[in-house]
């Protein structure tokens, strides 16, 4: 019997290093005689900068070089538009640094290159500016009032895109409706906060003339082929690294932040490895922010709880800069619709600048806002209309006959939102069963009667992961050192993809996953790539790892054939071996088959000597034309459109209505992410999804002065969930294979988050019924459902 | 004059250095950077994520509170001193990775050395007291229950390892 590797929860190759303390993230990289740099930020959300000043930072012992804008020649450019949209009317991009305004508190005006931080940060401190500050735009809906201050003189209205996508006819659906209801809905900002914050090292080597770039990005060979186009470099000539990284959750992947664009330019032109990384203020008031949508909806229904037709109109803000086009609104506007049948849809979303840090997506992308705004909807509906709350679902979903299924609705890869496959009855009847949800009202009515008021919230989603355009893989069997080599370019920040990679190599080639040594993230390894983001890196660098595995194993099956004079298609791989099947005694080792694929050799092993002298001599070239030396594959894969996962998620939560408290008392989420490569690394990944959706829900809020001063620059103000918040989360899973890529998987990565926020919205409601309390934005903190409390009716508990 | 240098000599994983650092250089960059003991993560800088946390004679610490010059004289442990042999692994380090407590890595080395003298300090902990010790560690990824998951098999393990302690 055959081992089989897929599907079975492999402990990780990459463990050891971290708990050991031998990971590598890039601070942990230290050539001798870095420099090191520090940013000098806007301390003002909006002005004119009429002085810079930096004699003082210049002539402090210990400085190298201090940059403004000035000093920056042909690299003072605003970044790529690396997304653009027909409907991106007013992108704006930046400029690696301020030149005679500032647009958000954080944005880069200085640049310092010292001995060593400290000595940066003295600097930093004595460099003057002067500023003739503007007011600033903060509010969403004051940015598009008429007598709005703008942001950019140039973008009228502030208003940076208008989106509209619609499908059937939504006015006709909502005159014939019998019911139609209306929310305003809101998500404040919120960020991804990966445990390390973003940092770049940069080295030129003067003697192969190539810059070595070590990154925190989730992208590598997008920052690569960047940097050659801006430094005047060819592409060879630039190395980016993204070595260990600890988190990303989509913060990482920006094309470019200033300093990736900063501290390669210095370490080129001062010829000196130089080196910056952010600290956690930094990086709570200057990298990415997400969420922070404001929603006008409304649903038309049948009486009997058929969803005739959806309307949505948001405005999206994307602070000061559109650095990832309209990404985000378009995958909220697209997947707001998630597993129902909607047959009438009309979404307009206006992209809003104001004067704050910029927006790129975060983990969930745009999903989060869009499920809060969907299943709101079908609360209300429920309530209103007096349907139960799992029964208007069911009704709604769309059927597992009715796959392919089409929405009529245009994705972020501008394919056409088509579900592949999917069986959201089968989802959420699971998730319910889970949670006992028939048992649940004898359970709630129990609790209150001892004067416990608790909740139940279900949500279920969809998620289009896995987009194209590709990514590869080259798989390499190194005979000598025994292991299979494989180098992809994606990054990776936790995933795991050191063994999930593995487990589909070791299937393929009959050897462990611990055999299998994977690259991520080095552009010198793979030319050819885009990133990790969108759920994408299992389904499609999996996919070509899979492919290019099976071409190796092909190609070695040919000649364990050819040596033992059988049909390829009777060669078995299992324990290291290749064989011909049912003759165990006729095969190899597959290292050996590695030394005997390559014509130039040299075999120590006496079975690789035996087999070289086993292979008969064949008339022409020792490597036959078409043939490669060695055993080894490159292959891509790019899927023709993106793999549709979904989720069902419940909870039951505790609300102490006298301190607004609220506890977790039970999670499960049931998943459905196609086929599992490693369910113990697929769980992970929903477990930390959920509690980031739970700290988006209770905890974590960028909270903006009206004067656009960030408050939230600490982890004392931005609250990441601890231990004592996030409840142990129930992992159930059904399984439908995508039909859109061999290996039948759909990404997992961003999945856990998704349905939080709505369905922590039904659980408030639920547990607060008696004062008739209504959720409409999250996060809402334990003061903030204290004061619904208040403000709701309940004559029942007329001191609460 | 202000005095801007200082000697200190820190027993590390049991190695003592005997060095002359800036008075305001922070326990965590000297650890990292003089050292070069960069398994000591640094994730907020302000005390509360616990990813620098070291032993300071035995007491869980944070060294991006503290100055390197304030350990002088003071035995320190790193996440580096935390396994019995190269290539092996402390049981803690083991449960984590059984358990799958970890992801990127980054907070692990201050979970471990956090959790070290909490398991020695109590040895059958309930979730309730591990949640607790834990509580001052903030993870991104793995949403915490495969660490609680890892103690409880690590304190199984460490019981049965020295069942007479």
């Amino acid at each position: 019997m055959t081992t089989r590797w897929f599907g079975e929860p492999v402990r990780r190759n990459e463990d050891p290093r971290f708990l050991t303390g031998e990971g590598t993230y890039v601070d942990d990289i230290h050539p001798p005689g870095t420099l090191q740099a520090a940013v000098l930020r806007s301390p003002i959300a909006h002005a004119n900068i009429t002085k810079i000043d930096v004699c003082a930072a210049r002539a402090l012992e210990g400085v190298v070089a201090v940059w403004t804008w000035e000093d920056l020649g042909d690299v003072f450019r605003p970044s790529p538009m690396s997304v653009p949209h027909e409907s991106l009317t007013h992108p704006k991009t930046q400029y690696p640094l301020a030149r005679d305004k500032v647009n958000y508190v954080g944005e880069p005006i200085a640049f310092v290159v010292a001995h060593d931080r400290y000595i940066a940060e003295d600097a930093c401190d004595v460099i003057e500016v002067d500023f003739e500050p503007l007011p600033a735009v903060v509010d969403l809906e004051a940015a598009v009032a008429p007598d709005a201050i703008l942001v950019h003189d140039d973008v009228p209205g502030n208003v940076a895109a208008t989106l509209t996508q619609q499908v059937g006819d939504p006015d006709r659906a909502f005159a014939e409706a019998d019911h139609v209801f209306t929310a305003r809905l809101y998500l404040e900002r919120g960020a991804g906060q990966p445990m390390e914050t973003r940092a770049v090292l940069a080295q030129w080597d003067e003697l192969e003339h190539v810059l070595t770039v070590w990154d925190t990005t989730q992208a590598p060979l997008s920052i690569r082929n960047g940097l050659a186009v801006l430094l005047g470099l060819p592409e060879n000539g630039v190395r980016v690294v993204a070595p260990d990284v600890g988190g990303g959750f989509g913060t990482k992947i920006m094309m470019f932040y200033a300093e990736e664009v900063l501290v390669p330019l210095a370490a080129y032109k001062l010829r000196r490895p130089v080196k910056w990384v952010e600290d956690r203020r930094e990086h709570l008031i200057a990298s990415n922010h997400e969420r922070g949508q404001l929603h006008e909806s409304a649903i038309a229904l049948r009486a009997d709880g058929t969803i005739l037709g959806v309307r949505d109109t948001f405005l999206h803000d994307t602070g000061a800069y559109t650095p990832y086009g309209i990404v985000v609104p378009i995958v909220t506007s697209t997947q707001l619709p998630g597993p129902y049948r909607i047959p009438n849809y009309f979404s307009e979303s206006r992209t809003v600048y104001t004067n704050k840090v910029p927006v790129s997506p975060y983990r969930g992308a745009g999903r989060p806002h869009g499920v809060f705004v969907m299943e709101r909807l079908i609360d209300l509906a429920a309530r209103e209309m007096g349907m139960d709350r799992a029964e208007i679902r069911f009704k709604n979903f769309i059927a597992p006959d009715e796959f392919p299924y089409d929405v009529g609705l245009t994705f972020q890869d501008g394919a056409p939102t088509r579900y592949d496959s999917g069986n959201y009855q089968a989802g959420l009847a699971k998730v319910l069963s889970h949670i006992d949800y028939e048992g649940f009202p004898a359970y709630q009515a129990r609790m209150r009667d001892e004067g416990r008021f608790i909740g139940l919230g279900m949500a279920s989603y969809v998620e289009g992961t896995g987009i194209g355009p590709y990514e590869g893989a080259h798989v390499r069997v190194d005979g000598t050192a025994q292991k299979v080599v494989v180098a992809t370019c994606v990054g990776t920040q936790g995933q795991g993809h050191e063994t999930s990679f593995a487990q589909i190599v070791a299937d393929e080639l009959g050897i462990r996953p611990d055999q299998v040594e994977i690259t991520t993230g080095d552009s010198r390894s793979m030319n050819w790539g885009s990133g990790t983001y969108a759920s994408r890196s299992a389904v499609v660098t999996g996919n070509a790892v899979g492919v290019s595995a099976r071409a190796v194993r092909a190609k070695a099956a040919t000649i364990a054939a050819e040596l033992f004079e059988a049909n390829p298609a009777d060669i078995e791989f299992e324990n290291e071996r290749v064989f011909v099947n049912g003759s165990p005694e006729y095969g190899l080792p597959l290292w050996d088959v590695a030394i005997v694929a390559n014509p130039i050799r040299y075999a120590y092993g006496s079975q690789a000597a035996k087999a070289i002298a086993m292979r008969k001599q064949r008339p022409g070239p020792p490597l036959p034309d078409g043939d490669d030396p060695g055993l080894e594959a490159r292959k891509y894969f790019s899927p023709a459109q993106a793999a549709f996962a979904s989720g069902n998620h419940a909870a039951i939560v505790e609300v102490d209505p006298e301190t607004g408290i609220v506890t977790i008392l039970r999670y499960v989420a049931v998943h459905d992410c196609g086929r599992v490569i490693n369910p113990m690394i697929v769980e992970g990944q929903v477990h930390g999804g959920v509690a980031q959706g739970i700290g988006g829900s209770f905890y974590e809020r960028m909270v903006y002065t009206p004067e656009g001063q960030p408050l939230s620059t600490t982890f004392m103000d931005y609250l990441i969930p601890t231990a004592m918040e996030i409840p142990s989360i129930e992992v159930d899973h059904i399984e439908t294979p995508s039909p859109l890529n061999p290996l039948g998987i759909k990404g997992a990565g961003e999945a856990g988050v998704i349905p939080v926020p709505a369905l922590m919205a039904q659980a408030l409601e639920d547990a607060l019924s008696p004062w008739k309390v209504r959720v409409t934005e999250l996060p809402l903190n334990p003061g903030e459902i204290r004061a619904l409390v208040r403000a709701g009716i309940d004559p029942e508990h007329v001191n609460a | 004059m202000i005095v801007t240098e200082r000697a200190v000599s820190v027993s590390v994983n049991g190695a003592t250095y005997a060095r002359t650092i800036p008075v305001r250089l922070l326990l965590s960059d000297f650890i990292r950077n003089e050292l070069g003991l960069t398994g000591t993560h640094l994730g907020c800088e302000h005390g509360v994520c616990g990813c620098c946390t070291i032993l300071l004679d035995g007491q869980a610490v944070r060294s991006c509170l503290m100055f390197a010059v304030q350990a002088d004289g003071h035995e320190l442990i790193t996440v580096e001193g935390l396994a019995p042999a190269p290539g092996q692994l402390h049981p803690l380090q083991e449960a984590f990775r059984q358990e799958h407590a970890l992801q990127c890595g980054y907070c692990t080395p201050g979970f471990l050395t956090t959790l070290i003298p909490f398991l020695e300090s109590n040895r059958d902990p309930s979730e309730l007291e591990i949640r607790q010790a834990l509580s001052g560690n903030l993870c991104r990824c793995t949403g915490y229950q495969n660490i609680v998951k890892a103690v409880q098999r690590a304190a199984r393990e460490m019981r049965t390892v020295e069942p007479g302690r």
